[in-house]
């Protein structure tokens, strides 16, 4: 799907990817922590890569390979370097005046696998992945 | 459709903000007005009551560290309660139990605040 980068579009955003993820078998729990995942990377697009201007592009893309869910969120936008985004720390982020800073992390708790690539000036994208059964029982 | 909403009642000196809905990027703009209607009114016992929330993402983190600085300021705190398994997740991930009190019951909460048992 598409969206324009308005953050009363992630509720669409949320449910797309909601429906999806039920579909491909996962449970409750496993489609809330991919929702979560999902509207973060997008808030960090709106808020971020295009600094709040409500009328650029965001792209949603689903993709199931192989007992692989994979959501791909791409912009044009500013690109970032995800290293340089420190882990929260609550207690130094509050001595800061930090009042954001955990959407990163989050994606990250929420799903297996976060890749973010960059082609500067031209597109940004954050590949989100979540295994329908835990690699080790895969496995087995 | 994805909603959310501020309730807002008093439990004797302190004040409750009962969120309801999806707190998220969009509208976590309403949380901000609740916590500034507190502040210009001088209200600074607050807890928030997250029984009817269903869902948050760091957006709604970001609101309680904007305000948590100047409400202790004044010698008040937000205390947070009835949170949900799924959103206490949340919270508790990025560190939050380390800087709020967050209690199992509303009344846990008043309570701290009142020092009435």
């Amino acid at each position: 799907m598409t969206i324009k980068s308005r953050t009363e579009n992630l509720e669409k955003v949320r449910k797309f990817v909601a429906d999806a993820a039920a579909k491909f078998g996962f449970d409750k729990e496993a489609v809330s922590n991919i929702v979560l995942a999902v509207d973060e990377a997008c808030t960090n697009v709106i808020r971020h890569a295009y600094a709040n201007a409500p009328d650029k592009e965001i792209w949603i893309a689903i993709d199931l390979k192989n007992g692989r869910f994979e959501v791909k969120v791409a912009d044009t936008g500013r690109s970032f370097d995800p290293d340089t985004v420190p882990p929260p720390n609550v207690r130094e982020f509050l001595r800061q005046g930090k009042t954001g800073g955990f959407g990163i992390y989050l994606m990250r708790r929420m799903v297996d696998e976060v890749h973010f690539s960059s082609l500067p000036g031209k597109r940004n994208e954050a590949l989100l992945v979540k295994y329908l059964q835990p690699l080790a029982q895969a496995n087995r | 459709m994805s909603t959310f909403s501020v309730g807002l009642r008093h439990v004797d000196t302190v004040s409750v903000m009962d969120l309801r809905g999806f707190l998220d990027a969009h509208t976590a703009a309403e949380l901000e007005r609740a916590f500034q209607q507190l502040l210009q009114e001088k209200k600074y016992k607050i807890v928030v009551n997250f029984r009817d929330l269903v869902y948050i993402s760091s957006a709604g983190l970001g609101v309680f560290m904007e305000f948590i600085e100047d409400i202790r300021r004044n010698q008040g705190d937000i205390k947070l309660s009835n949170m949900s398994p799924k959103v206490f997740h949340v919270f508790d991930l990025v560190g939050f139990p380390q800087l709020y009190d967050i209690m199992k019951d509303e009344g846990d909460a008043v309570r701290k605040f009142t020092g009435r048992t």
